[in-house]
């Protein structure tokens, strides 16, 4: 494979310009810190007329989305970004978005809810989203963010699938870093990429009607084709990134392992965290302490086997959670691994601990990672804690 | 009989015979939207698509897995059906220019009720008609919320029943006058906005194809009256229509790049208010203060459109 | 009663047959029905145009009546006749 230049470029920059590669044509994008670099690039792109895409400057994040579904139901291969409040504003589109099974593109900044007010990094805007319906999945850094988003549309628009896909970036921590990535070039993008066949459109040519109302004797069968929709989509998830391995040499999983062999206690991790994650890691194997990283990439469909795979072996998990999800003792990706571990033999199944972390911006460190490592090591069963809370 | 009248009589004939919206929908009988949609679509023909807002229209004609429309048509939710078409709009422009679709002129229009394009509906109706979409909006206005059960919205008249808005003990209804839309549309700046009544259907299929002719955002406000919402006999829904502009109630105009113009003229004096009040239950609560009250406000509403129809003209004119 | 299965639906839930609404028959929620005494029917077809259903069609000579199958009875044809030429009867009178 030759040898690509690698360009240090600013997170936010490389994604407008991977959305950029894929001819994309429309895109709906309003600002909200911190995704609006990628919306200001994709701006600029079009304006100097490097992608044919017609750029409709909103006047909210719900008529974003609406901007979207409308395009998207013509045929048009759609693109929108935002996070936080902009995300929750939109939360009322997206089940319709993934129920009319329209393929967007969505970037989410990850930007942590009102209140109070915060513009820094966490996983509270996409948590509220769980149930929409949507495949998520999550960036580690610059490069995954590149090819993650030009892998985007080829899950989305795949006929077996037809599902709409958040690409999650942690904002300031993953959007505002400057990384040298790799682009490939326009034309594998295009070999890559195929022209966007919709199996139904909105034209005079053929009239149909989207978005007719149904009643209880034809809804739950609508609602189970929308979960099974979802729940196949892994396997075309899969092999379009198997084809990427192939095309390019990057290798991407449902759960990515970091040193794992072995391993007594693995860091669950989810997001950015992932890389600080993986210098505790090294650091507890440096003290003699056998950890390892699961980190899960596929957010929705929830990888089950994949995550009890990568961390089979170990006595205890340590699940980092960036987001609350109050009430419930437990945060959302933790409550999610526990329960794929609940029907697992008792020898199978690891003492599992929960470390609420990095809310609201909060810098975690290597050596924070060690300590919260070090604790679920030592707990006899599971426990719900937040990390560095007074 | 004046002349219009006298041509409304004969020229059904030059109305499109083809049926764009099937029988067989599920509108109360002799309702008034239904109606306008059926004249709507015959202005608009089958190069169109339909965005289409949550409401009466929607739940009526598109119960799953049946649909009376004849034309491509969406729905999404509520608030949103401007922002729809808008991506309607973008995504026809783009697909043709890139070759993926037939070059053919289609034509984005987006349908809500006074629900949905006057409260829950205005910021995406704003934008989208800020934005400069080849689109329209055609707003069906009931005066309430008739779909969730005849709630009042910022269209129900002064002094109206409605379900949220009871006379009672210490209350007469309806507190508020009616939100004037195509005033806020006209301050968009749009190149045409529009009232019209399918009580007079030539008028309104004929500013239906004005929009449609345009290559810019316009809106066009028609009144559907509502037997049901209304409490009135079905069969007066027509004649109501009438009743609203001969009282000056909903006066029937057009403004065209800022110039008004009266296009169905309303009789000169007007009739009393109380003609276009007493068929309908949702007023029969009304004292003749109220009355009073109402008709002073419909004189100056009247008034207030009258003087800017004279400032229309020219300016040689006006000096 | 739908008998479909969850795997038959279309993708997003489309209806691809349009005007498919035809196969319900609104005709029987009227209890009022429009006829047409065509000595004094003058052709305008004002009744044809005020439908709210779609259903008055003319026929061959020129005379409207109103499709069973749909009339809801509303009565805004015969209210709107010029020259009075419908009458709203009593179902099953």
């Amino acid at each position: 494979m030759a040898k690509r230049k690698r360009i240090g470029m600013e997170v936010a920059l490389a994604a407008a310009e991977a959305v950029g590669m894929c001819d994309v044509d429309v895109a709906a994008v309003y600002p909200i810190t911190p995704q609006s670099h990628i919306a200001e690039h994709l701006s600029d792109l079009v304006a100097d007329g490097k992608t044919d895409t017609e750029y409709v400057t909103v006047e909210s994040e719900h008529s974003s989305m609406s901007v979207c579904i409308g395009a998207s139901g013509t045929g048009a291969r759609t693109y929108t970004a935002t996070c936080s409040q902009g995300l929750m504003l939109m939360h009322e589109l997206l089940p319709i978005a993934s129920a009319m099974r329209c393929p967007v593109v969505m970037s989410v900044a990850n930007r942590p809810v009102n209140a109070p007010l915060n513009i820094l990094s966490d996983h509270s805007d996409i948590m509220p989203q769980r149930d929409a319906g949507w495949i998520v999945i999550f960036c580690e850094n610059g490069q995954e963010v590149v090819d993650l988003t030009l892998m985007a549309y080829r899950i989305a628009e795949d006929k077996d699938v037809l599902l709409p896909v958040i690409i999650g970036i942690d904002g300031f921590i993953l959007t505002h870093m400057v990384e040298p990535m790799e682009f490939p070039d326009q034309k594998e993008v295009d070999k890559f990429l195929p022209v966007y066949k919709p199996y139904a459109t909105l034209h005079p040519d053929k009239p149909l009607t989207m978005g007719a109302f149904a009643m209880p004797d034809i809804f739950p069968e609508m609602m189970k084709a929308k979960d099974m929709a979802l729940i196949n989509s892994k396997k075309t998830i899969v092999k379009v990134w198997d084809e990427w391995e192939k095309k390019f040499g990057r290798r991407y999983n449902p759960v990515e392992t970091y040193r794992t062999e072995g391993a007594e206690v693995i860091l669950v991790t989810m997001g950015s965290m992932s890389e600080t994650a993986e210098l505790g890691v090294d650091m507890l194997r440096d003290k003699g302490i056998a950890a390892g990283v699961a980190k899960i990439r596929l957010w929705r469909p929830f990888p089950v086997d994949e995550l009890k795979a990568a961390v089979k072996g170990a006595k205890a998990l340590a699940v980092m959670d960036r987001a609350v999800s109050p009430g419930v003792g437990g945060a959302p990706v933790f409550t999610e691994v526990k329960a794929a571990f609940y029907d697992a033999d008792a020898k199978d199944r690891p003492v599992i601990v929960n470390w609420v972390m990095g809310l609201g911006g909060e810098d975690v460190t290597g050596e924070d990672f060690v300590e919260m490592a070090e604790k679920a090591l030592k707990a006899k069963k599971g426990e719900y804690e937040f990390f560095g809370v007074r | 009989m004046s002349i219009i009248e006298n041509y409304d009589l004969y020229a059904p004939r030059l109305i499109d015979e083809r049926e764009y919206l099937a029988s067989g929908h599920t509108a109360c009988a002799g309702c008034g939207e239904a109606l306008a949609v059926r004249l709507v679509l015959k202005g608009l023909g089958e190069d169109t698509i339909v965005s289409n807002a949550t409401g009466c229209l929607e739940i009526f004609t598109t119960r799953y897995p049946t649909t009376a429309w004849e034309i491509p048509w969406i729905h999404v939710a509520f608030e949103n059906a401007a922002a729809v078409a808008a991506g309607v709009e973008s995504g026809i422009k783009a697909l043709r220019r890139k070759g993926r679709i037939p070059d053919r002129d289609v034509k984005s229009v987006s349908m809500a009720g006074d629900g949905g394009t006057t409260d829950i509906g205005l910021q995406a109706l704003s934008g989208a008609m800020e934005r400069g979409h080849d689109m329209f909006h055609v707003c069906y206005d009931n005066e309430a919320y008739m779909n969730t059960g005849i709630q009042r919205s910022s269209q129900t008249p002064f002094a109206a029943w409605s379900t949220t808005s009871p006379p009672g003990e210490v209350s007469d209804g309806q507190r508020t006058w009616k939100k004037n839309v195509p005033e806020i549309m006209v301050a968009h700046n749009l190149a045409y906005v529009a009232t019209a009544c399918p009580s007079y259907p030539l008028d309104l299929i004929n500013k239906v194809k004005k929009a449609k002719k345009l290559k810019g955002p316009a809106y066009v406000h028609v009144f559907a009256p509502c037997p049901t919402g209304w409490r009135m006999d079905s069969a007066l829904m027509i004649k109501i229509g009438r009743l609203a502009l001969e009282t000056g109630v909903f006066p029937i105009y057009e403004v065209e790049n800022g110039k008004y113009r009266i296009t169905v003229d309303m009789p000169d004096p007007l009739r009393p208010v109380e003609d276009y009040l007493k068929p309908q239950g949702r007023f029969r609560h009304l004292t003749p203060p109220l009355i009073e009250e109402i008709q002073e406000r419909v004189n100056l509403e009247v008034n207030k459109l009258m003087n800017k129809v004279n400032y229309s003209k020219p300016w040689e004119e006006l000096r | 009663m739908s008998e479909v299965n969850w795997w038959e639906i279309e993708p997003g839930n489309i209806v691809f047959e349009p005007g498919s609404t035809r196969e319900y028959h609104t005709g029987g929620w009227r209890s009022l029905r429009p006829i047409w005494d065509n000595s004094k029917c003058i052709k305008c077809g004002v009744c044809y145009v005020f439908c709210p259903e779609g259903c008055v069609s003319q026929d061959e000579d020129g005379y409207f009546t109103a499709d069973l199958d749909y009339c809801k009875g509303c009565g805004v044809c015969a209210h709107e006749c010029w020259p009075g030429a419908i009458e709203m009867i009593e179902e099953g009178g």
